[in-house]
């Protein structure tokens, strides 16, 4: 009787491993950072393109209002997709759009917006990025719908039309 | 026998000049135990990346600010979660992963001593 | 043309798998004559394997781009020698490299086998066919590279320059030949428990196996990291990554194998220790092969991910596994003759604290890799395990592994006496206390690594000593942990003396640090085959007054689009300068990198020491005193 409990154990031990391995298999690779939960928005200063004067992001967002960072940059290709989509959210809601400037070339971003439009009630400068790793952010395009002060979501990668869907849905 | 001590006296004068390596300072330290984000299995002390460049510089103003090594690696969990860090926190999601290999080994040790080393009678 | 012919070879490989089986079956119960058909079958599916691979070799060479795998991973404008090494560069053509090498490998083991038991060696080839038929199915059903694609594009969508590099072209083959080779003992080990044929023989028999995969396996991993450090451009050449994990796993049980057969040979004991090894060792190889193909984890060097084909390998996996079980647990019989009580002072002993450290190693190893998948299903939080882990776990047990490593060659059988053990009791001694004196000088971090260190000399000095006096008891050993111990210093050395600068330059400028000057002098472009080619040009001048060129390069590749950054590598017997060098994004400036690493090409010479050893004790009788 001994000489099965080894086997036996064995056994189960491997068919655990088998299910957690399947399991593990079905799980999605790419990480995607946890955003159920409602973080406050990060306190900073940063530079404003427009003029040559630094703000604190205190200024910038009030209480009971709606609004949108879309962190951008003039090398980033899917940045200038998007685009056109917020233009057309700024000219339809009542929404504010807060640009943040990504490790970029202070003559080719004003160029950028020159030549596509503006939908940003202001643009902040991020020459070094750190600004944006205090949002959480690692890359271009990236979008962060606040109310309150807080976190309500987080869109990684260029805005498209579904995208855009849940924003509008969002600020009802 | 000369020649050991003759290669001991070298092993002395070379341990002798360790005490410039303590310099390695603590930014390459930190930025050696963070994650690129968005490369495939590169730490950010390794990478080139417009995100590694971004931490780095990060981590250099929270040192001048006077953040200690904890406190940064905190803020950036804070930020982007336990994956960014290589070095995983002794916390109730890893007591296995660090005890688990101990066991292990003390269970080896006893295996052995108990089944294959002659007791003197 | 070539890939149809590839794919029916294919077929027919699979078909003589099953003639095999027939043949064999039927000579299985016949104990005297040994059926020459199933060797001339087994070398007969060893072929088409062969001409399959030929197939796609040609498939690439031609740039036959009607077939899916040329298309995804070869391009018309690439290099002939990278064209070829391309066959094997990807998932499909790797996996026609595995069964190219599980046939291959079986056919030498029949060949080779003459003197032994005849039911012993047509078993072998029956659990062998069992691991062939797996591969040949998995290839035709989820991994064919020759698929066709209609209509025939006109270019390929290019392999990535990263992976068009000599180290890298001819690291798989030589990796496979140990990581694969492994299934012969898995496939022999399993036979001899059938047929209850664990005994000094065997042992004997299957010792050249195990030293042949593992000199392979050895040199493999030596290849990669080798091809690591002078192409990815990061200085380091290992980082605990998943995949690099997944081949030291293996080489781990593999060595600890290797020290049991040792003893198994001389002293018929520990057998079922070593039939769990040795099952343990291709089970690891097959495990790291699912782990790094089905996409289940995040790593450097994956190959495409596709969960499907993990699925398949999965099962395949735990049939072995549980095959393997099976047979442990209903023939494998401890015998009463296993002499288990060794004295405390003996070379068993001290083989059997080699496989305590060893184990532990790898479950270090083992665990490290695979508990973030643990426990991402079972609580879907998501951690990273990386290199401060290992090296917290791993570097203080070195220590005393290192000691064993220097004093259990020269223990007796059986039993030793202390007598003649003084010698090397008072090295001990001496190391210990030349420690705690450089410790109370400098600062108190040291004592781990100049404990590290002085027992690293220790086993220096012991087996340089042994081999300049002739003292040793077999050459190949003393070489094989001289080696280890050549391989720790030069890594220790390397970590402490290594420096860094980071920088940025224009054209022009000159940075100044205490011990060197570097001087950005121009820049050079050039279009090549495939890339244009930017080299930065760089003298470093230290405070002698030498001064060196160093000329990183970067590359814009057309196909696929991307920019790599090669480094200038300088290396000498005593250090390596080794710069890197990047565009600061939208600026003229360039960031730089330069480091001196000094010993480096001694890690290397090392482990081509070690693995000297093990092929030393495959060619020459050991003359044991």
């Amino acid at each position: 009787m001994k000489n099965k409990i080894i086997p036996i154990f064995l056994s189960i031990f491997f068919i655990i491993i088998f299910f957690i391995f399947y399991k593990g298999l079905q799980i999605p690779n790419i990480y995607i950072p946890k955003i159920d939960v409602k973080k406050s928005i990060p306190i900073f200063e940063a530079a404003i393109l427009e003029n040559d004067n630094q703000i604190n992001s205190e200024d910038i967002f009030e209480e009971n209002k709606f609004y949108l960072l879309n962190i951008w940059a003039s090398w980033c290709l899917p940045c200038r997709d998007e685009h056109s989509l917020l233009i057309n959210l700024n000219n339809q809601r009542d929404i504010n759009i807060i640009g943040l400037n990504y490790k970029d070339n202070y003559e080719n971003a004003k160029k950028f917006l020159k030549e596509l439009g503006s939908p940003y009630k202001i643009v902040l400068l991020d020459k070094d990025g750190t600004i944006a790793i205090e949002w959480g952010a690692y890359g271009v395009p990236e979008t962060f719908l606040i109310y309150n002060k807080k976190i309500i979501k987080k869109i990684i990668g260029p805005l498209d039309k579904n995208s855009m869907i849940e924003i509008t849905e969002l600020i009802k | 026998m000369n020649i050991f001590k003759y290669l001991i006296v070298i092993f002395f004068v070379f341990s002798f000049y360790t005490s410039n390596a303590q310099d390695k300072n603590t930014h390459n330290k930190i930025t050696k135990n963070l994650r690129c984000l968005i490369c495939q299995g590169q730490s950010v002390y390794d990478s080139d990346s417009e995100f590694a460049n971004s931490v780095k510089i990060l981590v250099e103003k929270k040192l001048n600010e006077g953040l200690n090594e904890k406190q940064i690696y905190d803020y950036l969990k804070n930020k982007y979660g336990e994956w960014i860090l290589y070095d995983p926190e002794f916390t109730k999601n890893t007591y296995f992963l660090w005890l688990l290999p101990i066991f292990f080994f003390i269970i080896g040790g006893a295996i052995i001593f108990k089944l294959f080393i002659k007791r003197k009678n | 043309m070539a890939s149809s012919i590839g794919l029916y070879s294919l077929f027919f490989g699979l078909s003589s798998s099953f003639l095999i089986i027939f043949f064999s079956i039927r000579n299985f119960k016949n104990l005297n004559i040994f059926d020459n058909k199933i060797i001339s079958l087994t070398f007969l599916q060893l072929l088409f394997v062969i001409i399959s691979f030929i197939g796609l070799i040609l498939s690439f060479v031609n740039s036959d781009f009607s077939n899916e795998t040329v298309y995804n991973h070869s391009h018309t404008t690439k290099p002939l020698f990278y064209k070829i090494s391309g066959t094997w560069g990807n998932h499909e053509g790797s996996l026609l490299l595995w069964l190219l090498v599980l046939t291959l490998f079986i056919f030498i083991f029949l060949i080779t086998s003459k003197q032994q038991n005849k039911q012993y060696r047509i078993l072998t080839l029956l659990f062998q066919q069992i691991i062939i038929i797996g591969f040949f199915i998995f290839i035709i059903k989820t991994s064919n590279p020759f698929n066709y694609i209609f209509p025939v594009p006109i270019e390929g969508l290019g392999l990535n320059p990263i992976l068009q590099d000599p180290a890298l072209a001819i690291h798989p083959p030589i990796l496979y030949l140990g990581y694969v080779g492994s299934s012969i003992i898995f496939s022999s080990t399993l036979a001899a428990t059938t047929l209850k044929y664990i005994s000094k023989e065997w042992a004997k028999h299957i010792k050249q196996w195990v030293l042949i995969s593992w000199i392979f396996l050895t040199l493999g991993i030596l290849l990669g990291s080798i091809w690591a450090y002078y192409e990815l451009g990061w200085g380091g050449f290992w980082f605990w990554d998943p995949v690099e994990n997944v081949s030291l796993m293996p080489w781990l049980a593999l060595t600890t194998l290797l020290h049991c057969i040792l003893v198994l040979e001389k002293r018929l004991t520990l057998t079922s220790w070593v039939v769990v090894l040795s099952i343990s060792t291709f089970t690891l190889s097959m495990s790291g092969t699912f782990l790094v193909r089905s996409g289940i984890l995040n790593s450097v060097h994956t190959f495409a991910n596709d969960p499907d084909r993990g699925l398949f390998i999965l099962i395949f996996l735990f049939c072995l596994i549980f095959l393997a079980l099976f047979i442990f647990f209903f023939f494998h019989k401890v015998q009463v003759k296993d002499l288990n009580n060794f004295h405390w002072l003996s070379k068993e002993t001290s083989i059997l604290i080699n496989n305590w450290f060893m184990m532990y190693f790898l479950t270090v190893v083992l665990i490290g890799t695979i508990y973030p998948i643990f426990l991402e299903v079972i609580s879907s939080e998501k951690i990273s395990v990386g290199p401060p882990f290992y090296n917290k776990l791993i570097i203080p047990f070195l220590i005393p592994f290192l000691l064993a490593m220097a004093i259990g060659p020269k223990l007796k059988w059986i039993k030793s006496d202390l007598q003649n053990k003084l010698n090397l009791i008072l090295f001990l001694v001496v190391s210990i206390l030349l420690s705690a004196f450089i410790v109370r000088m400098l600062n108190i971090n040291f004592l781990l690594n100049t404990i590290l260190v002085s027992s690293a000399f220790y086993l220096f000095f012991v087996t340089s000593v042994d081999f300049l006096t002739k003292k040793f008891k077999n050459l190949s050993q003393n070489i094989a942990h001289f080696g280890f111990s050549l391989f720790v210093l030069s890594i220790l050395f390397n970590n402490i003396f290594s420096t860094e600068i980071i920088t940025n330059l224009k054209i022009g400028e000159t940075f100044k640090t205490e011990k060197f000057e570097i001087n950005f002098q121009n820049i050079e472009k050039n279009k090549e085959q495939n890339f244009v080619s930017i080299i930065g040009k760089f003298s470093v001048e230290n405070l002698d007054g030498n001064s060196t060129i160093m000329e990183p390069e970067l590359r814009i590749y057309n196909q696929p689009n991307i920019v790599t950054s090669e480094a200038d590598i300088k290396t000498n017997i005593f250090e390596d300068k080794f710069m890197t060098m990047n565009i600061v994004q939208n600026q003229e400036y360039f960031n730089i990198r330069y480091q001196t690493k000094p010993f480096m090409i001694w890690i290397w010479i090392s482990v081509l020491l070690i693995s000297f050893g093990g092929l030393k004790s495959l060619f020459i009788k050991r003359y044991e005193k």
